[in-house]
């Protein structure tokens, strides 16, 4: 059987504990799968699903009859359907156990478990979503949270694609000066002079610029903003990251250095989705294991968009929080004063001048005083972060941004040739690979629009 | 039990060079028109090159054709267009002797051992059992056989004359029409398209005051068309350019209904380049004038070409536009112009060797394939007549690239897209302009030229001397150190250049933009002296390295597409998740490459992302049908 014409099924909401959870199947066979475990209240088999119809039933182990879960039924014929073939989705409860459970019934009848994106890989090839639109609902199904699932509706519906357009037909403008000068040259045409070509080459690289940085902050919705927790060990990092999350994940003891290895969670602040990175005390250490875990740790304060140092504040502030302080200077953040329900031996003039501008906020991982402030103010760092988004920011994948950044360095170098040897046709095969990387993320061909664009724009005709 | 083994059918510039080729490599052909003037004939613009163009014409020539040496020999003015810009677009372009050219061409044809000539009007394409060309019938009732047939019919195929109101089946310069083989070629249930072009009237020499035009003189230099002509003709003529003026527009205007192009009577589409005064007036209203030229047609003749008046307006109405154009206020219209509308194949029914795909042993090159112009048509001329004696001989047919050179592009914009006009080659057509230059046509295509028999011993020779010497001089510039002292400082400083801390080689001296291999003899005493045509080649690869690099890198990038085969029985209705209108044109187009899948109208890159996945199951399938277990 051609792989194509397999019928694929998966659990198609994110793993977790949710109300609801989706298990859609899709495929030639869809239907036929759906009648083998699908049964009306009545328990009777279902031999076709009405179309469009919402059925209440439940699902059975085909083989053995037993009952997995109460559901609500959906039949989309192809080719009306995300993916232009035949799906059902069952809405279940949620939970991880239900729902696999139900998804392995549906295998055993027949369905194959779809790959990672397949479903969007098929309404694709399909032809139903073009290249950026696949990309978007990629981003929709790994979006973390409310604020990054608009962004990417807005990028189903054009967001991007429209954002490029334009800047993409000002390209082909300038391109079409350029050719149009080449092909034409005993014509009467009135082309732009050089300089007039270099300012709009300019305003070309300020609007990828601008395109660039505001994917460059949406991002920050999609994959978060990462936040490390940083200090010497012991100083409560771990108890601090529980609480920010909301769950006893990482380990908590009192000996110094239990967190080797790096642990991280996802959690909300503020809408904007926060990746937590808890790691192992920044302290010099013998111990193999450990010393990795510090260099880890060390990385990972390097890569991330905010830090919080932790600091013990029963304790005066000594070399080894010194240290951490110097490390992260560069990064925003927050110095986070712990443990203040032991009585607090630190306050802000004990904290070094170079430690930065970071906010301090005295905090209990233990009794949770302080954690609103500290949420709040790592919630408005994180906003500072993407405050160049706008209203309307544009969901940029990482394809996507690369494209864009090609496109704009393209651009540059036609710049540069129209400002220094002002070798027309020269510059126009930077400007030809600008449009290149552009239609990566459009998905269209330049060839035809820019002889319509030459023949629209001058009087041609000897 | 065949008469010969080729048979060429229309003595255009398609024509001619399919015959010359064909019969060059060996093969016995014959070759027909419709009447010994019009051998060669330039019924339009009487020039040839230009950007895009010249290029084709390098290109003919590096291959062995004959075009560039018969421009080279009787033009009447050359220039050198494009200098203010880079070195890939200077563009040759030339004002030609029409009569001294047809002359010239009948020449070669008459002199050329295994080519016969015959003045004939085609009515039957003969057409074998096994469906197979069989040979050609002619009005007068002559059969002559051959199994293989090249069509260079140009606008004589059901060809329409249109002036004002009149209308009549014509080919140009009032010969006859074909309209038999049109007939003949539509019950092969070929589909033919309508196309439209026009051309401008003809004045008396005499009649024009000069007086009140601008002169344009040609260009001295050291260089023709042909890589073998060492310099310009003497004695070139002058042409002149004077404009159209508010009046001129308004006799346009007023006399729209009796302009053929807008009372309906012409259909067919026209060339967006070459359109006709009345669309350019009515297209771009706020221009208050247009350039008109003025071209001599022949050296001594009396008639003279109205380049950028191209017009299907009556007769009497021609004669009061002239006058109001300053200069011909009292000129004698010798010609009036008109527009004529021709039958055309749909391109995509030919495989990129131009052999029609429903018929083995039918080649069609030039105006019938959709492309207009004379280089255009001479080049798919030479490809038909070197293809036609490939399939004689049973080898494998001669394509060439997007990369390789512009007749690349042209015939594969032509079976891959199609087109919606009459063609015409532009440089902004080609991706790759700065790699297949004019300059480097010989360095890219001679190689080819010679294998097939195309390039004489002689010329090879002389080729290969300067292929070796451009070679032994970019190394040279390369490994050649200039040492960072006292004294190379003050001679950069003579370059008008900065001066270098370490040794730099020559070739790095000359990626500056202000130095150039002349300016670099300052501090390279020990070069030798060296031809201007390999200099040429040596200065551009050298300076624009960078941006031929860059280039390469690009060309690389499409290869992955256009190295990836297509089978030849894929059927695409059977191919899961594609368009149907993908499928349509794919099934059309029958695109051997992926590359040129991709290039075809109407299929998205979801198509393409869809043939890939249909191609890479069917491998997948394949192996494991051997028993390859190589997928876990």
């Amino acid at each position: 059987m051609v792989r194509d014409k397999e019928t694929i099924a998966a659990i198609s909401t994110p793993m977790g504990e949710g109300a609801i959870g989706i298990v859609r199947i899709s495929g030639v066979y869809a239907f036929d799968i759906a009648g083998k475990v699908f049964r009306d209240p009545s328990g009777q088999r279902k031999r076709k699903l009405r179309p469009w119809g919402v059925r209440y039933g439940s699902i059975v182990d085909c083989r053995t009859g037993e009952y997995i879960d109460e559901v609500l039924a959906v039949a989309m014929p192809a080719p009306y359907s995300f993916t232009r073939e035949d799906i059902v989705e069952f809405n279940c409860h949620g939970g991880t156990g239900v729902l696999t459970k139900v998804l392995e019934t549906v295998i055993k009848c027949g369905a194959r478990l779809a790959e990672p994106g397949e479903f969007t890989k098929r309404a694709f090839l399909a032809g139903r979503i073009d290249l950026s639109q696949a990309e978007a609902v990629i981003d929709v199904i790994r979006a973390k949270t409310d604020s990054a699932r608009r962004l990417s509706l807005e990028n189903l519906k054009g967001g991007l694609s429209s954002k490029v357009s334009m800047i993409r037909e000002s390209v082909l403008g300038l391109l079409a000066h350029i050719e149009a000068a080449i092909d034409f040259p005993q014509e009467d045409i009135e082309v732009l002079e050089i300089q007039d070509m270099a300012e709009q080459a300019g305003e070309v690289i300020s609007g990828l610029n601008s395109l660039i940085n505001l994917g460059k902050s949406s991002r920050i919705y999609r994959d978060g903003v990462s936040v490390v927790l940083a200090g010497k060990p012991n100083v409560g990092k771990s108890s601090l990251f529980n609480v920010l999350i909301g769950k006893q994940r990482a380990i908590v003891t009192h000996i110094p250095g239990t967190t080797r290895d790096i642990i991280d969670d996802w959690t909300t602040i503020k809408g904007v989705p926060v990746r937590l990175v808890d790691t192992a005390g920044m302290r010099k250490t013998e111990d193999l294991v450990e010393k990795l875990g510090v260099e880890a740790a060390n990385r990972q304060a390097e890569a991330a968009d905010l830090v919080i140092v932790v600091i013990d504040g029963s304790c005066p502030v000594d070399d080894e929080d010194k240290d951490t302080l110097f490390r992260t200077v560069d990064k925003p953040g927050i110095i986070a004063i712990n443990k203040c329900d032991l009585g607090v031996k630190v306050n802000e003039n004990n904290i070094p001048p170079y430690a930065g501008v970071k906010k301090i906020i005295q905090v209990s991982a233990r009794t949770g005083e302080g954690i609103d402030e500290l949420e709040k103010a790592l919630g408005e760092l994180a906003t500072t972060e993407i405050k160049d988004a706008g209203d309307n920011p544009v969901m940029v994948n990482l394809r996507q941004l690369e494209a864009l950044e090609n496109a704009m360095r393209s651009m540059e170098d036609a710049l540069n040739i129209l400002n220094s040897i002002k070798t027309t046709d020269l510059a126009a095969i930077d400007i030809q690979e600008s449009l290149f990387w552009l239609d990566q993320i459009t998905g269209r061909s330049a060839s035809d629009d820019l002889m319509d664009k030459i023949f629209g724009e001058f009087c041609i005709g000897k | 039990m065949y008469d010969y083994d080729i048979i060429v059918v229309g003595w255009g510039h398609a024509g001619c060079e399919a015959a010359l080729a064909a019969a060059r490599m060996g093969a016995n052909v014959l070759l027909t028109g419709s009447g010994w003037e019009t051998i060669a004939d330039m019924p339009c613009n009487p020039s040839l090159g230009g950007p895009g163009k010249a290029q084709i014409i390098r290109e003919i020539d590096a291959l062995g054709g004959e075009m560039a040496k018969i421009i080279d020999h009787t033009y009447l003015q050359i220039r050198l267009l494009n200098t203010g810009k880079g070195p890939a677009v200077h563009s040759l372009w030339a004002q030609a002797d029409k009569k001294a050219y047809t002359a010239q061409m009948r020449k070669s044809l008459e002199i050329q051992p295994n080519l016969t000539l015959r003045v004939s009007h085609v009515e039957r394409i003969l057409i074998n059992n096994e469906k197979e060309i069989d040979g050609i019938e002619t009005e007068a009732g002559e059969a002559y056989r051959a199994p293989i047939i090249i069509l260079a019919t140009g606008t004589y195929l059901g060809g329409t004359i249109y002036i004002g109101h009149e209308s009549y089946s014509s080919g140009p310069y009032g010969q006859p029409a074909s309209v038999g083989l049109s007939k003949i070629l539509g019950g092969l249930g070929f589909n033919l398209v309508r196309f439209k072009t026009g051309t401008s009237p003809r004045i008396a020499r005499h009649s024009i005051n000069y007086a009140r035009t601008k002169e344009q003189p040609g260009h001295e230099l050291p260089f023709g068309f042909s890589f073998e002509t060492p310099g310009t003709r003497k004695n070139q003529l002058l042409c002149h350019l004077t404009y159209t003026t508010p009046e001129t527009h308004n006799i346009i205007r007023t006399n729209l209904s009796a302009a053929p192009l807008y009372t309906g009577a012409i259909t067919g589409p026209g060339p967006r380049y070459c359109p006709s005064i009345e669309t350019k007036v009515m297209e771009f209203p706020d221009r208050d004038r247009h350039q008109i030229f003025l071209e001599p047609e022949t050296r001594d003749g009396e008639t003279v070409y109205l380049g950028g008046l191209s017009t299907s307006l009556p007769p009497d109405i021609q004669t009061e536009l002239v006058h109001s154009v300053p200069g011909l206020e009292e000129a004698e219209i010798i010609r009036p112009g008109y527009a004529i509308e021709y039958d055309c194949l749909v391109p995509t029914e030919i495989y990129p060797w131009l052999e029609v795909k429903r018929i083995p042993g039918l080649f069609t090159a030039g105006q019938i394939n959709g492309t207009s112009g004379y280089e255009e048509a001479a080049s798919q001329g030479l490809m038909a007549g070197i293809n036609a004696v490939l399939k004689l001989r049973g080898q494998e047919p001669f394509v060439l690239q997007r990369s390789q050179a512009y007749i690349g592009v042209l015939i594969d914009d032509l079976v891959t897209k199609g087109t919606q006009e009459p063609y015409r080659m532009m440089t902004s057509r080609v991706e790759y302009r700065l790699t297949i230059r004019q300059d480097n046509a010989d360095l890219r295509l001679t190689d080819k030229g010679f294998d097939f028999g195309l390039i004489p011993e002689k010329r090879y020779q002389m080729f290969k001397e300067k292929r070796m010497k451009i070679q032994n001089e970019l190394t040279r510039l390369k490994t050649t150190l200039v040492p960072g002292d006292k004294n190379t400082a003050k001679l950069l400083e003579k370059m008008g250049t900065t001066p270098i801390q370490t040794q730099t080689s020559l070739a790095d001296l000359l990626l500056r933009p202000e130095v150039d291999y002349e300016t670099l003899g300052i501090v390279d005493k020990n070069r030798n002296e060296l031809p201007r045509d390999v200099l040429l080649v040596v200065e551009i690869e050298s300076k624009y390295a960078g941006y031929i690099k860059k280039q390469m890198t690009q060309i690389e990038r499409a290869r992955r597409l256009e190295t990836r085969r297509i089978p030849r029985d894929i059927d695409y209705s059977q191919v899961y998740g594609l368009s149907r209108e993908a499928v349509e044109k794919l099934s059309e187009v029958q695109p051997d490459s992926l590359g040129r899948a991709a290039r075809i109208s109407g299929v998205s890159p979801a198509d393409i992302a869809t043939l890939i996945v249909h191609l890479e199951t069917g491998n997948r399938k394949r192996k494991q049908d051997n028993g390859d277990n190589d997928e876990t």
